[in-house]
């Protein structure tokens, strides 16, 4: 040990965690120094988030046991260990001088208290403050972490706020005690990219001015290169590496490391391609890391052919409050004009945050929403004027694959019935026998084995039951898949394979995809064109080169300059973005302007500003 | 908030309307009050049947004798009992607060059993005491309301003599009928509070005010328990309605003078001034005791506030 090394805040050693004797971290050591943030990077059962919760000792509540190790925190009163503290002398310790904030901002509030109140529990309970006292340093604490008008928003709910205003709030609380130690557990996963950057701003501004150490919990290669100083990795509940972060960017040792900074796709890693790119991987079987896959491009749009699908001027609206006589007062404008055609082989996506329209896009053209007003067309007949038998086949022949697979799948069902089901639906293929030799050929096709058609989706894991999702998209022989946040929901190796699997299938067999997303860095890795949505208007729409490497309309800018770069030192200085994404909700008779749109570029348009 | 309590009186006028319309119409197939009333008379001719029938206004078309008794709820005269002619308003009075102290005693001392029972046993989930507590809640929901009561007169009153056995007079006669009543409904409270806890205790919000360093008591019942008043509410509402329907077989047993003995009374005899209006005042006792859950939803819940 050199003599510059601080002492630690924190020291885990060799802690091992288990929940009804199964072990979820074994052997796990690291330290934690004031002033300084260490990642925890892993997959979903890595173990990070129990590792959090043990330092809590919440973990306790769950059923957690620490049958080795010990976690040394050295607070006010001097070193302890936290494995062995009784559970009086954690709350002492827990929200005082170790806070936490949690992924979820919309569920981490509870939604019956006032803003003001829950701030102020945590300052009556260890700074022994009046309520009157505690409500001005929550006054103070709101402003800190750059909420406007605090004064009037300590009387307001939860509910009355959006993710970014309650992961705010959340930040005051956790820090309402300046503890010496925050950890942040995915604090910004569940969050749209220009709200991360604002949250992720915010941490490591207060992290400056009040000295305090962060353990910072995620699965974001692009977030640990802009939060991190240190990083741990951890597998299969241990850790594999630790190192700067520097190093472990460029340097990456364990093979597990190797394979999931291959995985993360980084925007502008496409720069200068013409078309999508399928890219190998590195897989880790059996422990160890096996390439797969070559690069190949992805040329498969015909754009000389007639487009498959073709939305005109489509305005989707819904009332969302009623007066007394049941007459609308509010609606939500979830598509103003957007016009855009699919042809046999794109991928187009549509990106865009929360209340951008994207998905009622999607659930307009499957006929799950009703269009207020415009036209769309597939196969050139306008879905309008289809008879019942047409509607049949549009629906035979556009798929969807939604974000959670586990909730599109019947747990009552085997996922060869599932997937046989569409093929009954429609008359595809006649005969038991036929049909479930179709299955077996479905499922090998998306990468499982005929075996698993006897299994239930519980038996499988978040990418293979994806799989299964489009296993049985494809019994239908669709033409058209519209994938909303097919991938979101996936671990980032997970998401690379099927990213793969995706431009694989939409080469065998011509698929067009109507790709739905809010991360750029998925979009420009997959799709031949793009259009970007704010407020249920496009906003620039183009090939993928002209919008990601000529963005031509602010927001976009703003967009990909908000998405971490997962690259240790670039981009940490960025300017702040500041405002919250405005809600789509307008009063009726207050309808909003359509912007009219300019052609800068042949097949590169652009919303211009009225 | 106008608009919805106007749209609740009339929804409050109109079940009024449907319910003693129904009772009235089918009461009237039972048979003749007039039959009943001059059966200790003797020897009847069918002159004197009339002459009864026409005392008592039962020559009239039904509407008509519908349309009097509706002309007197608005100045609260239910008119006078078929059997002596007390004003039916008179009964009522004396019968309602009988039956409220039962209804609200028996209901109170549920809630406040099955709060604290039902957490105990959510937070202790699987283990003995979540074990415990959910077999005798399911001991108590097997009991018929009736046999448990008779079982309580057996050993309280019989056997041990602490307890008498009917009638109102006094607190000691109070405990049987309200513990009778109190027993059943913790059963099943019991069960609701565990499984709302249960759902609530799994929220993140749960698991951040651990994260404050709160104690437990202030976890379960400050920040939980407030998010579990929602389906708690809505199902004491629904209850009360069983819980009147529970109390007319308790009454009887007890000969507790409430609304359920006169109601029985009322059938038996055909009376029916006395049971129309019986019915038109349990009814609007549920009727108010919904609106009080629609308000306390408010009350609880911000969230339906702002709505």
């Amino acid at each position: 040990m050199t003599v510059d090394t601080p002492a630690p805040l924190l020291a885990v050693e060799k802690l091992s965690v288990a929940f009804n004797g199964n072990p979820v971290v074994e052997d796990l050591s690291f330290t934690v120094t004031p002033g300084r943030t260490l990642a925890i990077v892993g997959e979903s059962g890595s173990g990070k988030s129990v590792t959090s919760l043990s330092i809590m000792r919440l973990a306790d509540m769950m059923g957690g046991q620490f049958p080795t190790g010990r976690i040394l925190f050295f607070g006010k009163d001097g070193e302890i260990d936290l494995t062995a503290a009784p559970q009086k002398t954690m709350r002492a310790i827990r929200g005082k001088e170790i806070a936490m904030i949690f992924q979820e901002p919309m569920t981490s509030l509870n939604p019956v208290f006032t803003i003001g109140d829950q701030v102020a529990e945590v300052l009556m309970l260890h700074e022994k403050m009046t309520k009157a006292e505690a409500l001005a340093e929550t006054r103070r604490l709101l402003d800190m972490v750059r909420l406007p008008d605090s004064a009037e928003l300590i009387g307001r709910y939860p509910h009355q706020l959006s993710g970014g205003m309650r992961q705010r709030v959340m930040i005051a609380m956790a820090l309402a005690c300046r503890p010496k130690l925050l950890i942040a557990d995915e604090p910004t996963t569940a969050l749209d990219v220009t709200i991360q950057a604002q949250i992720l701003t915010i941490i490591r501004d207060l992290q400056k001015e009040l000295g305090m150490a962060v353990i910072f919990i995620t699965h974001d290669m692009g977030v640990v290169a802009e939060m991190a100083d240190d990083v741990v990795v951890m597998w299969k509940g241990r850790k594999v590496e630790e190192g700067p972060v520097g190093e472990i960017f460029t340097a990456p040792k364990h093979p597990y490391t190797q394979t999931l900074l291959s995985a993360v796709p980084k925007l502008g890693s496409m720069a200068g391609e013409e078309f999508p790119k399928r890219l190998p991987l590195t897989v880790m079987v059996d422990g160890e890391p096996k390439r797969v896959g070559d690069v190949h491009i992805q040329r498969t749009a015909r754009y000389e052919t007639a487009p498959i699908l073709s939305v005109r001027d489509l305005v989707t609206r819904f009332d969302v409050r009623k007066n007394l006589f049941g007459k609308a007062t509010h609606r939500v404008h979830a598509i103003e004009n957007v016009s855009f055609d699919i042809f046999p082989g794109e991928t187009l996506a549509l990106v865009g945050e929360s209340g951008s329209g994207k998905s009622t896009i999607g659930r307009t053209i499957q006929q799950l929403q009703a269009a207020t007003s415009g036209e769309i067309l597939f196969g050139g007949l306008p879905v309008s004027a289809m008879s019942y038998a047409e509607r049949q086949r549009l629906k035979q022949e556009i798929q969807y694959i939604f974000q959670d697979p586990f909730a599109s799948l019947d747990p009552r069902k085997t996922v060869g019935f599932s997937i046989a089901e569409p093929i009954r639906t429609h008359g595809l293929i006649l005969g038991e026998k036929d049909i479930e030799k179709r299955v077996h050929e479905l499922l090998e096709r998306v990468g499982l084995t005929a075996a698993h058609a006897k299994r239930y989706p519980h038996e499988f894991s978040g990418g293979q039951r994806q799989r299964v999702c489009i296993a049985r998209a494809l019994a239908s022989r669709p033409k058209l898949i519209i994938a909303d946040e097919a991938l979101s929901a996936l671990d980032v190796s997970i998401q690379a394979q099927i990213i793969n699997l995706f431009m694989e299938l939409q080469e065998q067999e011509g698929l067009a995809y109507l790709f739905i997303s809010h991360d750029m860095a998925v979009v420009e890795r997959m799709s031949h064109r793009v259009a970007v949505l704010y407020l249920g208007q496009v906003m620039e729409f183009g090939s993928r080169a002209q919008v990601f490497e000529t963005p031509s309309h602010p927001y976009t800018r703003r967009l990909l300059s908000a998405v971490p770069v997962a690259e240790p030192r670039k981009g940490r200085e960025r300017a702040m973005l500041e405002g919250e994404i405005p809600s789509p909700i307008r009063r009726v008779g207050n309808e909003p302007a359509v912007l009219p749109r300019k052609e800068i570029a042949p097949g590169h348009f652009v919303a211009m500003d009225a | 908030m106008a608009g919805f309590l106007i749209k609740r009186f009339l929804q409050a006028v109109f079940v009024v309307f449907v319910v003693t319309l129904t009772v009235s119409y089918a009461i009237r197939f039972t048979g003749d009050p007039a039959l009943m009333l001059a059966q200790g008379a003797g020897s009847v001719t069918e002159e004197d049947l009339v002459r009864i029938r026409e005392g008592l206004g039962l020559n009239q078309p039904f509407l008509a004798q519908y349309f009097d008794f509706i002309k007197g709820l608005f100045t609260l005269d239910f008119g006078r009992s078929f059997l002596g002619g007390t004003p039916v308003s008179q009964l009522i009075a004396s019968a309602l607060p009988a039956t409220m102290l039962l209804a609200f005693a028996s209901l109170i001392v549920s809630i406040a059993i099955s709060i604290p029972l039902g957490i105990r046993a959510a937070v202790a989930r699987g283990k003995w005491a979540d074990q415990t507590i959910r077999i005798l809640s399911l001991i108590g929901l097997s009991f018929p309301n009736f046999w448990l009561a008779i079982m309580l007169v057996l050993l309280f009153s019989i056997v041990l003599k602490w307890l008498p056995p009917s009638g109102m007079d006094g607190f000691a006669s109070f405990i049987m009928p309200a513990l009778t009543m109190g027993i059943i409904l913790t059963a099943t409270n019991v069960r609701l509070v565990r499984t709302a806890m249960l759902e609530t205790l799994q929220s993140q919000y749960i698991m951040v005010a651990r994260a404050k360093g709160l104690s437990e008591s202030k976890v379960l019942y400050k920040h939980a328990l407030r998010n579990c008043a929602i389906p708690l509410i809505t199902y004491f509402g629904l209850q009360f309605g069983g819980l009147l329907g529970g109390i007319v077989v308790v009454e009887l047993v007890f000969n507790w003078p409430g609304m359920g003995t006169l109601a029985f009374d009322a059938v038996a005899s055909r009376d029916y001034p006395v049971l129309q209006a019986v019915i038109t005042v349990l009814s609007l006792m549920i009727v108010f005791v919904n609106l009080l859950v629609d308000i306390a939803y408010g009350l609880v819940d911000p969230r339906i506030r702002t709505e």
